[in-house]
C-alpha cells in the first residue's frame, strides 16, 4: 500500500502512531514491509491457502465472534443434501458439468420448504449455464442480487452436519499450519504469529481491517481470494464495524466510480445487470429475473424504470416499456479479452481507448497490438502519445518483422485528453466516497475532457442521424420501410442529450450530469434517497445508488468540512453512497438488541425513546425498524428485513459464509494453483480452478504446470507489481522527467540465490521467457526477494514492475508481453500476479530471432494448443 | 575481461537454440564494469579525470566513457561520463567471480561508497596554476622590493616584470574559472573576512595595481618616485598574496586541505619564495643573482620543512598526498626542489647550473601546487577521509567524558 | 558594504569560537542583522516514518523549477538520484539491511552502527528484523554555515527566517561554497554556471506556506515549523522510539552545541549518520579560520623577513 498508494498510506501510519499493528503479506519486501510490524513473504498465488489457514485456526480454536456469527451470518443455515464439497470430490464441488465446464449451482442452495426460489436464480438454470458463465452473472450477484431462499431451514445450535458452520469447519479442516507452510511457503511460527495478532485484535473491543489490491484480484481465482477474506472477517465479527472491513485498493483513481456507473459490458449503472438477448424479453421478465424477493433488490423495477427515464426522458413511457427495448442485449461475454480475439478475428473493427494503454498495459500485450493492428479505426484519447497509438510505427512486432507499417490498415485517431486538473467532476474512491474537483486550469491546444468528447460526439451523431432520418422519411419507399428505418436510430435520437455547456470550448456542465445521475422526482426536484424512486415513470435517476449526491440541489460531493469541525466519521466531507453511509451494513456494529458491542467500538445503535436508529455514522438500516421487528408471514421486499438482519442488500439479510449462488466457481474458496505454476497442487488432484476462463489462441499458448512434463522449462514464479514512482502502464509517468528519473529503467528483482543459480549480475541484463514472449530487464539483485520452500522444493520468485514500454523518456520492455489470457471466471480479470517463467542472463534476441527463441521454448516444453487448457 | 564489454556486446548475436541469448554475459557485465571504473571509486577514476583535464586521453579515459555508455544502454538516457554512473568498487558492485553481488550493502563508513563531500569544481590548470602564479607574483614583488632597496636594479626590474606578468595571468585564470565570468566584478561587492576568496579578491586588486605600476615604471623608466612607491606597496602586499591562498583552500571541508591549515601557509610561502627566487636567478647575470639564490634557498628549505611537518601530522589524511597522481606530482616536486637547492648552493658560479637550478625550483613549486590541489580532490572523493577523522574525534570526546565521570 | 558584511556572514572573525554558542548565534537571523524577525524556521525529518515515496523530490523540483538530473539506474536499491546536488535539493536514501541465514549480525551491513534490529518498532514481530531504511536528505541550513561564510560575493545570504539562500542574480559561480559545505549539499549546475541548493522554499514560507517537500510528504516524515518547536517534538519522538524498543533512534544535527551550531534542518536517524551518507561529526570549517589567518599572517611576515635576510649581505655574490 505504501508502494502503490503512498498518499492513502498516511492513514495507516496515523493508525500505527496510535498503536495499530501492520502486517504485510507479499512475495517481496516492499516499501510497505519497511514500515510494517511484520512482513510475511508468501508464494505468489497461494493466498487462499494462507487465509484459509487463518479461517481454520479461528474455527479450531473457537476464536470466532460467537454471537455475531450466530445472529448475523448464514452459519446456522442448512444446505441442500445434494451438496458435495471439494474435500469429498478432490477439488471439485457438486454440480460439476465436465462437458460444458460449468457448475450447476442448484446443489449449493439453501434447504427450504420449497425448491430454490426462482427470482434471480434464472441465471443458474440448466441451458443458461454457458451464458451465465460467460456473461458473468456473478458480477451482478456480487452486489447482493443473488438468489437465496428468504426463509431457509436453520439449526441455531450450529450442530447440524449440513449447516453452513459445520460445512465450513470440514472444508477448511485441512488448511493446517503445516499445510499453509507447504503450500504458501510461510513458516509455521510466522503463520501462527499472524493468526495470534489477528484473533487477539478482533472481538467486542477490537476490530481488524484487511486491505488488498490487485495482488488478490489478478488471479484465475481472484474473486475467491476476496471471498476467503470475507469469510474470515465475518467469523471474527469485523464486518459493518468501525476499523473493520475489507478495503479494496484500486488500480487508479475512481475505479470504484467506473463500476458504480460502469465501464463494464455486463452492468448498467448501480449494478443493474445488462439484459440478455434471450430471456429478458421485456421489462417484466427482466425484473422477474433480476430482482430478488427480499431486501432492497426487491425494488429493482423502481431503479430500472428511473434509469430508463433518465436516459430517454419523455420518450420513455409505460406503453413502450420505458424504452427498455432500446437497451443493448448480451449474447455472451464481451470482456476486454474476448474483444481482442474479436479484433483479431476481424469481427470487431472499431475501438475507443479512453486513457487505457493495452499495447503495454493488458495481458499478452503482443496479442493486444495484433488486435489493434487488425482494426479499421482506432480512437485513442490520452495525455501523451502512448504505445497503443504508435504500435503501427514502433511496436515490437515491427522490430521482429511480424508486422510492417505499410500493411497495417488501422486508421488511428489520437485525441489529446484533458487532465483531471483541467476539468470538473468527481472521483469515487474505494470507500464509495465521491469527492468533487474543480477545473484548475483551462485545457491547452486541442486537449478536451472525456465529457466534452462524449457529449459533442453524441451531439454530432444525433444531428447526422436526424438529417438521415428526414432523408429516409422522404424516400422511404425506395429504400427499406420507413418505420423500420427510423426505429433503428431511435435509441440515439430519443436520448436526453441536452446538457448545458460553458466556456469557450462548450464544456458540458459536469454538475448538470451529476444532477441527472442523482435523479428527480415527479416535480423535477432532486431526490434525496433511492427510496423515493418509483416504477411508474414519475421519477428518474441515472444511478440509483447515487441518489442523494445532489440532495436539496446541493452538490454534496463538493463538501469540504474539515475533520476537526465534525465527529470522527466525518460524514460532511464529500458524499458516500448509499445515502452518505460511511460504513456499509453498520447495523452490525450493534448487537441484536441494538446496543453497541462495546463503547469502544460504538458506531450506530437503536434509540429506544426516539424509536429510531442513531449514532456517529448514518445507520445503514431501515431508520425506524426496531431490533425486535420480525417480518410478518409472506412479507416481501424491504418489509421482509427483520430487525436483526444487518446485511440489507442480501436476500436473507445475513452475511454469507457460504455462497449458495452468485459465484460461478464454487460456494467456498479452495486453493487452486495458478494457470501456470511450477508446483502441483499440494491439496487436491484438481490443479487449477476448473471453471477458469481460458482464451486459447495460437498467439496465447499456455505452459505445462506442476507434474506435467515440460513444466521444468519454466521453473520460476514471476509476479508483476507497481513502483511508487510510476503509474499503471506509464502514460502518466514515463513521459515526465521528474518521475522518469526516479525509476529510469525497467528492471527485475531477483534474490542473490537465484542470481547465483542463473549467473545474473547486479545491474546487468536478464532475459525473461514464457510461452508467449521474452523480455529483457536490468537485474536488481536484492535480499528483499527471498526464496521460499513450498511443495517440497525451493521456489524462486522474480519481481517485475510492469510500467514500461517503447515510448517516453524511460523505455523498456513491457512485463505484459509475458502474460496470458487465463481469466477469473466471475469477473474476467487476467492472471498477472503469478506466472511461471524462465530467466537467463543477457539481453533478449532482436528481430526474427526473438520468435525463434519462443518457438524453441515451446518445443522444449512440448507445448501444444491443448497444453494448460484442461479443466 | 569484463572491461571488454563495450556497447556492441549489449546487442545479442544469434539466439542459441537453448534460448540463451548470445552475448548476454558480456552485456551483463557492462554494468558492474562501469561501476568499477567510476570516478567515485577514487584514484583510478581520478587519474582518468586528471588525464582528461590535461587533455591526455589515455586508454582508461576511453574505457570509462565506454562503460558509461554500456551501463546506460538500458534506458538510452545515460549521461556518458556523468558521475552518476554507479558507485565505486567499495559499493560492493562489480568483481566478476567474486562474492555474489547484491544491491550493494552500504560500506561501513559510507553510503554505497559515495563521497560525503562535493569535490571542488575548480578546474585545473586554472586554479592550481593560480596558486602557483599568485605565489610567484607575490614573492617576486618581495624580491623586487628588497633588490631595489639593495640597489640590485637588474634583479628588481626582472622580478617586477615577473610579478606583473604572473599576477596578470592569475587574474585571467581566476576569471576563466568562474561559472559566470561576466560577473567577476561581484567579487568586489562586499568585503568578508570570513571569506579568504573575498579578502583575496581585494588583495589581488590592490597588489595587481601596484605590481603593474611598478613594472611599468621599471620598464619605461618614467615616474621613478611613483615606481618606487608602487614597488614598496607591492612588496608589502606581496607576502599576503603568497600565503592567503593557503587559507583559501584550507578554509573548506576538504580533509587533506583543511586539516593541513597549520602548515599550508608556510609551505605556500616557501614554495612562492623558491619559485620567485628561482625565476629571479635565471633572469639576471650570475653576479647579480645572489639575492635571488639566497631567497630561493630559504624558500625551498622552508617548503621542504613545512611539507614534511604537514605529512607527519596529518597521518591517514596524508595518504592522498602520497599516493596516486598527486603523490607522483609531490614526489617529482620534491626531487626537483632538492636538485634545485643543491645546484643553487653548490654550483652557484656556473650560469648554466644557476639557470637549471632556477628552472628546477620554479617547476617544483608549480608541481607542488598541482599536487596539493589534486590531493585535495582525492581526499574529498573518498568518504573514509571524511568519516574516520570525525569518528576518531567523537571517540576522543567520549573518552574525555569518561575521564570526567571517573575522577 | 560593512552593513553587507554583517548581514551576509556569521564569520568567526567577529565571533571567537568561545562565543560560538552565544544566544546571538542561536538566533542566526538576529545575528545577521535582522532586528525584529519571524522565528527561525526549519525541517525536522523523521526517517522512522519515511516510506520512500520521493514525493519530496518531485514536489521540490516542481515548485522550484529544478531541472531533471539524469536518467540513470544506479543499482543503489531504489535510489536513482544518488545524492543532493545542484539539480536535486531533496534526496531520499535507501539502505537495505536484510537478514540472510548466516549473517554475522542480523541484516547489518558490517559495522553499520549498533542499533538493535530485532523486535524494533519497525519490525516488532519481524521474523528476522530486516530493515529497509529510507531517509529524505536536504540542505541543513546550518546555524554556522560555511557556504555562507566563504561566499565572496554575498550571493549566499541569511534570511529573516534564519535560513540560507543563494541569490542567483548575484552568484558568479566561483564555486567556493561547494568544498566548504561539510555535507556536500550545494553544487554548481554546469550548464548554468551558478551554485544551487535548497532555499527552504523562501518564496513559499514568506507567504505563510510550508515548503513544497513538507507539503507533499504523506507521512509527516518531513515536518516544517519553528526550529525550537521542532526540537521539542524531535526529543519526544526519539524518547517514544526508545520506549518502543528502537535504541538505534538518534537525533542528528539537533544539538546547538555541535560543530555547525545545530542544523535548521535536522533528522531522526535509525543508524549511524555515515550509513545514510552523512558526516558523523561535521564542523564548520570557518571555526578554524581565525587560526588560519594567524598562520597566514605569520607566514607572510616570515616571507618578508626571508626577503630581508636574502638581502642582508652587501656583497651580491652568494
Amino acid at each position: 500500500m505504501a508502494e502503490a498508494h503512498p498518499v492513502g498510506f498516511q492513514w495507516v501510519m496515523e493508525a500505527k502512531k496510535r498503536g495499530a499493528k501492520i502486517i504485510h503479506v507479499d512475495p517481496r519486501f516492499s516499501r510497505t514491509s519497511a514500515v510494517a510490524n511484520l512482513h510475511v513473504p508468501i508464494r505468489a498465488g497461494a493466498d487462499i491457502a494462507f487465509v484459509g489457514g487463518l479461517i481454520n485456526y479461528v474455527l479450531e480454536n473457537e476464536k470466532y465472534f460467537d454471537e455475531y456469527v450466530r445472529a448475523y451470518t448464514n452459519a446456522p443455515v442448512i444446505i441442500s443434501e445434494d451438496f458435495a464439497d471439494t474435500e469429498d470430490l478432490d477439488g471439485l464441488f457438486s454440480g460439476w458439468d465436465p462437458e460444458n465446464r460449468v457448475y450447476d449451482a442448484e446443489t449449493w442452495a439453501y434447504q427450504g420448504g420449497e425448491v430454490a426460489p426462482a427470482s434471480g436464480a434464472r441465471g443458474m438454470e440448466p441451458g443458461r449455464k454457458r451464458q451465465v458463465r460467460q456473461a458473468a452473472r456473478g458480477e451482478a450477484h456480487g452486489s447482493g442480487g443473488a438468489a437465496a431462499h428468504p426463509d431457509p431451514d436453520r439449526d441455531d445450535t450450529l450442530q447440524h452436519p449440513r449447516c453452513v458452520f459445520q460445512i465450513l469447519k470440514r472444508h477448511f479442516a485441512r488448511y493446517t499450519p503445516e499445510v499453509v507452510a507447504e503450500v504458501a511457503g510461510v513458516p509455521e511460527d510466522q503463520f501462527l504469529k499472524v493468526a495470534r495478532l489477528i484473533t487477539e485484535n478482533s472481538g467486542r473491543e477490537r476490530t481488524t481491517a484487511f486491505v488488498y489490491s490487485l495482488g488478490w484480484t489478478q488471479h484465475t481465482v481472484g474473486v475467491q481470494y476476496i471471498r476467503t477474506a470475507a469469510i474470515l472477517q465475518t467469523l471474527l465479527g469485523n464486518m459493518g464495524r468501525p476499523g473493520g472491513g475489507i478495503m479494496a485498493l484500486r488500480g487508479h483513481a475512481s475505479i470504484q466510480g467506473s463500476t458504480d456507473i460502469p465501464t463494464l459490458f455486463d452492468l448498467l449503472p448501480g449494478y443493474l445487470p445488462m439484459p440478455f438477448a434471450h430471456g429478458d424479453d421485456d421489462l417484466d421478465s427482466y425484473v422477474q429475473d433480476e430482482s430478488v424477493q427480499n431486501g432492497f433488490w426487491a425494488n429493482t423495477r423502481d431503479y430500472m424504470v428511473s434509469l430508463l427515464k433518465a436516459w430517454w426522458g419523455d420518450a420513455a413511457t409505460a406503453d413502450n416499456d420505458f424504452c427498455y427495448d432500446y437497451l443493448p442485449r448480451l449474447t455472451g461475454s464481451h470482456s476486454t479479452y474476448e474483444t481482442v480475439l474479436a479484433q483479431m478475428a476481424g469481427t470487431c473493427t472499431g475501438y475507443f481507448l479512453f486513457g487505457q494503454n493495452p499495447a503495454v498495459g493488458s495481458a499478452n500485450a503482443r496479442m493486444q497490438r495484433m488486435g489493434l493492428a487488425n482494426l479499421d479505426w482506432l480512437v485513442v484519447r490520452d495525455l501523451v502519445m502512448i504505445e497503443s497509438a504508435t504500435f503501427w510505427q514502433n511496436g515490437p512486432e515491427i522490430e521482429t518483422g511480424e508486422m510492417r507499417t505499410e500493411d497495417i490498415k488501422t486508421e488511428v485517431f489520437f485525441m489529446p485528453a484533458a487532465a483531471h486538473t483541467e476539468k470538473s467532476g468527481s472521483f469515487t474512491n474505494t470507500q464509495r466516497m465521491l469527492q468533487w474537483h474543480h477545473t484548475a486550469v483551462e485545457t491547452a491546444g486541442d486537449a478536451r475532457s472525456d465529457l466534452w468528447f462524449t457529449y459533442h460526439l453524441g451531439r454530432r451523431i444525433r444531428e447526422k442521424l436526424a438529417a438521415a432520418a428526414r432523408q429516409k422519411a422522404a424516400d422511404a419507399e425506395t429504400i427499406l420501410g420507413k418505420a423500420e428505418a427510423l426505429e433503428m436510430d431511435r435509441p440515439i435520437l430519443d436520448l436526453t442529450w441536452d446538457y448545458p455547456t460553458t466556456g469557450p470550448q462548450d464544456e458540458p456542465d459536469a454538475d448538470a450530469i451529476l444532477a441527472e445521475i442523482n435523479g428527480r422526482d415527479a416535480d423535477g426536484k432532486p431526490v434525496s434517497s433511492y427510496t423515493q424512486l418509483k416504477s411508474d415513470g414519475s421519477t428518474s435517476a441515472g444511478c440509483w445508488i447515487y441518489c442523494g449526491v445532489r440532495a436539496d440541489g446541493v452538490n454534496q460531493a463538493d463538501r469540504r468540512k474539515p475533520g476537526r469541525e465534525q465527529n470522527w466519521v466525518a460524514n460532511e466531507w464529500g458524499w458516500a453512497w448509499p445515502a452518505n453511509r460511511r460504513v456499509l451494513y453498520n447495523r452490525a456494529s450493534a448487537d441484536p438488541d441494538g446496543k453497541p458491542w462495546s463503547d469502544r467500538k460504538a458506531l450506530v445503535w437503536w434509540d429506544e425513546e426516539k424509536g429510531k436508529w442513531t449514532g456517529h455514522d448514518i445507520p445503514d438500516f431501515v431508520a425506524d425498524r426496531p431490533p425486535s421487528y420480525r417480518p410478518p408471514e409472506g412479507a416481501t421486499g424491504v418489509a421482509a428485513i427483520s430487525g436483526i438482519d444487518p446485511f440489507i442488500m442480501q436476500a436473507d439479510g445475513k452475511a454469507w459464509l457460504f455462497t449458495p449462488a452468485g459465484l460461478v466457481d464454487g460456494p467456498l474458496p479452495a486453493h487452486y494453483e495458478p494457470q501456470e505454476s511450477p508446483l502441483a497442487n499440494p491439496l487436491y488432484r484438481q490443479q487449477h480452478n476448473p471453471v477458469r476462463e481460458i482464451l486459447s489462441h495460437p498467439q496465447d499458448r499456455f505452459q505445462p504446470s506442476g507434474a506435467e512434463p515440460g513444466s521444468e522449462i519454466f521453473p520460476y514464479v514471476t509476479t508483476t507489481y507497481r513502483l511508487t514512482e510510476h503509474h499503471t502502464a506509464g502514460g502518466m509517468s514515463r513521459f515526465l522527467p521528474y518521475l522518469a528519473e526516479l525509476q529510469p529503467a525497467f528492471f527485475c528483482e531477483v534474490s542473490p540465490e537465484l542470481a547465483a543459480e542463473r549467473g545474473l549480475e547486479h545491474m546487468g541484463w536478464a532475459t525473461i521467457i514464457t510461452a508467449r514472449n521474452a523480455i529483457e530487464a536490468r537485474v536488481m539483485i536484492t535480499r528483499r526477494i527471498k526464496p521460499l520452500r513450498a511443495g517440497g522444493q525451493a521456489v524462486h520468485q522474480i519481481g517485475l514492475p510492469w510500467h514500461w514500454g517503447p515510448n517516453g523518456l524511460t523505455t523498456g520492455d513491457a512485463a505484459n508481453e509475458l502474460s496470458h489470457l487465463a481469466l477469473d471466471p466471475n469477473v474476467h480479470i487476467q492472471e498477472v500476479k503469478a506466472l511461471a517463467v524462465d530467466i537467463q542472463p543477457g539481453r533478449r534476441p532482436r528481430g526474427p530471432a526473438l520468435r525463434d527463441l519462443i518457438r524453441s521454448y515451446q518445443q522444449r516444453a512440448g507445448i501444444t494448443d491443448e497444453t494448460g487448457t484442461q479443466a | 575481461m569484463s572491461r571488454a564489454g563495450g556497447p556492441e556486446t549489449g546487442r545479442p548475436g544469434t539466439a542459441a537454440g537453448n534460448g540463451i541469448p548470445a552475448g548476454g554475459p558480456a552485456g551483463a557485465s557492462g554494468g558492474s564494469a562501469g561501476g568499477n571504473s567510476d570516478p567515485a571509486g577514487g584514484v583510478p577514476g581520478l587519474a582518468a579525470r586528471v588525464r582528461e583535464r590535461f587533455g591526455v586521453h589515455g586508454r582508461g579515459q576511453h574505457e570509462r566513457d565506454q562503460h558509461e555508455r554500456d551501463q546506460h544502454g538500458g534506458d538510452g538516457h545515460g549521461q556518458a561520463g556523468g558521475p552518476r554512473g554507479g558507485n565505486g568498487p567499495r559499493g560492493g558492485r562489480g568483481g566478476r567471480g567474486g562474492e555474489q553481488l547484491v544491491v550493494p550493502r552500504a560500506r561501513p563508513d559510507s553510503y554505497y561508497g559515495k563521497p560525503i563531500l562535493k569535490a571542488p569544481v575548480w578546474r585545473s590548470p586554472e586554479v592550481p596554476g593560480y596558486l602557483f602564479l599568485g605565489g610567484l607574483a607575490g614573492a617576486s614583488s618581495v624580491l623586487a622590493g628588497f633588490a631595489q632597496a639593495a640597489g640590485n636594479h637588474k634583479q628588481a626590474k626582472a622580478s617586477k616584470i615577473a610579478a606583473a606578468g604572473a599576477i596578470g595571468l592569475s587574474g585571467v585564470a581566476l576569471v576563466a574559472d568562474l561559472g559566470r565570468p561576466e560577473r567577476f566584478l561581484n567579487m568586489l561587492r562586499v568585503l568578508k573576512p570570513s571569506s579568504p576568496m573575498s579578502v583575496g579578491s581585494w588583495l589581488i586588486s590592490a597588489f595587481g595595481g601596484a605590481a603593474a605600476a611598478a613594472a611599468a615604471c621599471a620598464v619605461t623608466g618614467r615616474l621613478p618616485k611613483a615606481g618606487a612607491a608602487a614597488t614598496a606597496g607591492a612588496a608589502v602586499v606581496g607576502p599576503a598574496i603568497c600565503t592567503y591562498t593557503a587559507a583559501l583552500i584550507c578554509d573548506t571541508a576538504v580533509p587533506a586541505w583543511h586539516d593541513a591549515h597549520r602548515e599550508m601557509p608556510y609551505l605556500f610561502a616557501g614554495s612562492a619564495a623558491s619559485a620567485a627566487g628561482g625565476l629571479g636567478m635565471m633572469a639576471v647575470p650570475v653576479e647579480d643573482a645572489g639575492q635571488a639564490i639566497r631567497f630561493a634557498v630559504l624558500g625551498a628549505a622552508t617548503e621542504l620543512t613545512a611539507k614534511s611537518l604537514l605529512l607527519r601530522r596529518l597521518g591517514e589524511i596524508a595518504e592522498p598526498y602520497q599516493s596516486g597522481l598527486p603523490g607522483q606530482l609531490m614526489e617529482a616536486a620534491e626531487v626537483l626542489t632538492a636538485a634545485g637547492l643543491a645546484g643553487a648552493v653548490l654550483a652557484s658560479r656556473s650560469r648554466t647550473a644557476i639557470v637549471l637550478s632556477g628552472a628546477a625550483l620554479v617547476a617544483s613549486s608549480a608541481l607542488t601546487r598541482f599536487g596539493i590541489f589534486e590531493a585535495g580532490l582525492a581526499s574529498a572523493r573518498d568518504p573514509k577521509y571524511t568519516v574516520r577523522p570525525q569518528r576518531e574525534r567523537l571517540a576522543a570526546k567520549e573518552r574525555a567524558k569518561e575521564r570526567k565521570r571517573v575522577p | 558594504m560593512t552593513a553587507q558584511t554583517s548581514s551576509q556572514s556569521n564569520s568567526p572573525q567577529r565571533k571567537p569560537p568561545v562565543a560560538a554558542h552565544s544566544a546571538s548565534l542561536h538566533d542566526p537571523a538576529a545575528y545577521a542583522g535582522y532586528e525584529d524577525h519571524p522565528p527561525r524556521m526549519g525541517f525536522f525529518t523523521d526517517t522512522s516514518v519515511c516510506i520512500g515515496c520521493k514525493a519530496c523530490e518531485v514536489a521540490c523540483k516542481e515548485w522550484n523549477y529544478v531541472p531533471e538530473d539524469g536518467l540513470n539506474l544506479l543499482g543503489m536499491s531504489y535510489d536513482n538520484t544518488g545524492g543532493l546536488g545542484a539539480s536535486t535539493w531533496r534526496h531520499v536514501a535507501f539502505i537495505e539491511q536484510i537478514k540472510r541465514p548466516g549473517d554475522a549480525v542480523p541484516g547489518r551491513p558490517e559495522g553499520s552502527g549498533d542499533s538493535v534490529l530485532t523486535e524494533s518498532v519497525l519490525g516488532e514481530f519481524s521474523a528476522d528484523g530486516s530493515r529497509w531504511l529510507m531517509s529524505s536528505n536536504v540542505c541543513k541550513h546550518c546555524t554556522e554555515s560555511a557556504c555562507l561564510d566563504v561566499c565572496p560575493t554575498g550571493a549566499l545570504m541569511r534570511t529573516e527566517f534564519g535560513t540560507v539562500v543563494v541569490q542567483s542574480d548575484i552568484c558568479n559561480g566561483c564555486g567556493y561554497c561547494i568544498p566548504a559545505c561539510p555535507f556536500g549539499v550545494i553544487d554548481r549546475r554546469e550548464e548554468d554556471g551558478r551554485a544551487w541548493k535548497c532555499t527552504l522554499c523562501y518564496d513559499r514560507i514568506g507567504d505563510g506556506l510550508e515548503p513544497a517537500c513538507a507539503k507533499a510528504c504523506p507521512t509527516q516524515s518531513i515536518q516544517f515549523g519553528p526550529v525550537d518547536e521542532l526540537r521539542e517534538r524531535a526529543q519526544l519522538r526519539v524518547a517514544e522510539l526508545h520506549e518502543a524498543g528502537e535504541p538505534g533512534a538518534r537525533l542528528y544535527l539537533e544539538d546547538p552545541d555541535d560543530g555547525i551550531g545545530g542544523g535548521g534542518a535536522f533528522f531522526l536517524l535509525l543508524d549511524e549518520p555515515e550509513v545514510y551518507g552523512l558526516p558523523p561529526d561535521p564542523v564548520v570549517t570557518t571555526r578554524d579560520l581565525p587560526r588560519m589567518w594567524r598562520h597566514v599572517a605569520a607566514a607572510a611576515g616570515a616571507l618578508l623577513i626571508g626577503g630581508l635576510a636574502a638581502s642582508l649581505r652587501r656583497d651580491l655574490r652568494p
